[in-house]
């Protein structure tokens, strides 16, 4: 793709010329930059629990969180309230419905089971809407993508994971679970080395669900930036549309991956869930 | 998606030393995605989920009852229209049964009234027939009389000799005996 060629180029100018901008943009910062209207200093909460300095500090991310949490509030409360006029939902809330009975019928039910899928349904739910309405943020001028910081992702995979050992074990009994971690069948001798390997299976489901989010997050962000970088790097306004057209379609790209993402990280939760419920399979 | 070798340059390129890179993991951040995501999940499980996925489930409810009924009603509205079907074929039959039997009645009847009349007409027509007879014989003897006596006062005038009557009489007779009956 044209693109990577592109990013190339920048990463071979950033030698000498500063492109740390990029990355300025990209990660957490304690302030909120409204460009013409100034930046907004979020405030800093630090103190020291048992001899650990904590940083609690609200960050551009964290407000980006709760906006993302705060929107989503509205939304559903609003879905849910159409609910009470009429069972017939109208406009907003006959997509959201939409969408929620995808994650039903086509997410939860197929890995879960018809049922177990209800009762998974909220926290599915929630973490799709969730990471959907935050990458969609990160789209909006003056926005940033909480999901393209790692700290963010890993702790929604993190509660993923908790929600899929959680699982597990409330099916099978914690004994039962961590038994069926090892397949039948599997020689004595082998069992130790085989559990130590599903062990680290067990880990490297969160591990592949931060980094997958996190990298296609970024590396969108990171494309359009250094697009618009070039403008500046090469020092002439001649290279603007083609940066403006390839940031574009760059956009539009991350608008898919944004939904994409969402459904990827929901799809694999449900998918895990699934399996730590029917270990025999 | 992207080159993947690059991209991981790039994050190795700004994932070291300096604050802020890439790869850093912030605890802070950790607490509060946290924190704000099991919030949101509570909260929207009471506000948003709860309803919503009753409400689905009412209304797939709805739905399956009023397809099932409207199956029920399918099915008896065919049973009555079997029955109403069967019903006017008895209707039908029937009617043709009491048209039929009226037919059948209406000819005997017809038969009946003709015969009657036949056998009453030929009964006047014999009556009349044997009136005739008798009034021929009467007329006939009254005129046998008449012309006996015609003839003797004739055969008196013609001759002017009287005979003896008696045989005279005699005389006539064995002439009328002789003529034709009619």
């Amino acid at each position: 793709m044209d693109s990577t060629q592109v990013l190339a180029d920048t990463l071979q100018k950033s030698e000498d010329n500063s492109s740390s901008w990029i990355v300025e943009h990209i990660t957490d910062s304690s302030v909120l930059d409204i460009e013409p209207f100034g930046v907004i200093h979020l405030p800093s909460i630090q103190f020291n629990l048992f001899g650990m300095d904590l940083d609690l500090s609200i960050t551009k991310h964290v407000v980006f969180l709760w906006i993302a949490a705060i929107i989503l509030l509205i939304l559903m409360r609003y879905t849910a309230s159409r609910y009470k006029k009429s069972l017939i939902p109208k406009g907003i809330a006959n997509v959201i419905e939409m969408i929620v009975t995808f994650i039903r019928d086509e997410i939860a039910a197929p890995t879960i089971g018809e049922n177990y899928a209800v009762k998974f349904l909220p926290f599915l739910g929630t973490i799709f809407f969730f990471i959907l309405t935050c990458n969609l943020l990160g789209l909006l001028p003056y926005g940033a993508t909480a999901t393209s910081n790692i700290s963010v992702t890993g702790s929604l995979a993190l509660i993923s994971f908790l929600m899929i050992q959680g699982a597990g074990m409330k099916k099978n009994g914690v004994l039962g679970y961590i038994k069926g971690l090892i397949p039948h069948g599997v020689p004595v001798f082998l069992i130790p080395i085989m559990f130590v390997v599903e062990l680290l299976g067990l880990f490297t489901k969160p591990f592949a669900l931060t980094i997958r989010l996190f990298a296609n997050m970024t590396a969108g962000h990171v494309v359009i930036l250094a697009l618009i970088g070039l403008i500046f790097i090469l020092k002439t306004p001649f290279i603007s549309p083609v940066s403006i057209l390839f940031a574009l379609f760059i956009y539009l790209l991350e608008l898919l991956v944004a939904l994409i993402q969402a459904y990827i990280f929901t799809m694999l939760s449900s998918l895990f869930i699934g399996m730590a419920i029917h270990q025999e399979h | 998606m992207f080159n993947v070798h690059l991209f991981l340059n790039f994050i190795l390129l700004y994932s070291g030393g300096e604050k802020g890179g890439l790869l850093d993991i912030n605890p802070g951040l950790i607490f509060w995605t946290i924190v704000t995501f099991i919030l949101l999940l509570f909260l929207l499980k009471k506000v948003a989920w709860k309803p919503m996925l009753e409400a689905l489930k009412q209304r797939e409810d709805t739905i399956r009852d009023a397809l099932e009924k409207s199956q029920q009603a399918k099915i008896e509205a065919e049973k009555i229209l079997e029955e109403n079907k069967k019903n006017l074929a008895l209707a039908e039959e029937q009617t043709k049964k009491i048209i039929d039997e009226g037919k059948e009645f209406s000819n005997k009847l017809k038969a009946d009234i003709l015969e009657k009349a036949n056998q009453n007409a030929k009964k006047i027509l014999d009556q009349a027939k044997l009136e005739i007879e008798r009034k021929k014989e009467e007329a006939l003897g009254e005129l046998k009389e008449v012309v006996a006596d015609l003839t003797i006062q004739a055969t008196e005038k013609l001759i002017d000799e009287s005979l003896d009557k008696k045989k005279h009489r005699q005389l006539v007779n064995k002439f009328i005996s002789t003529l034709p009956k009619h």
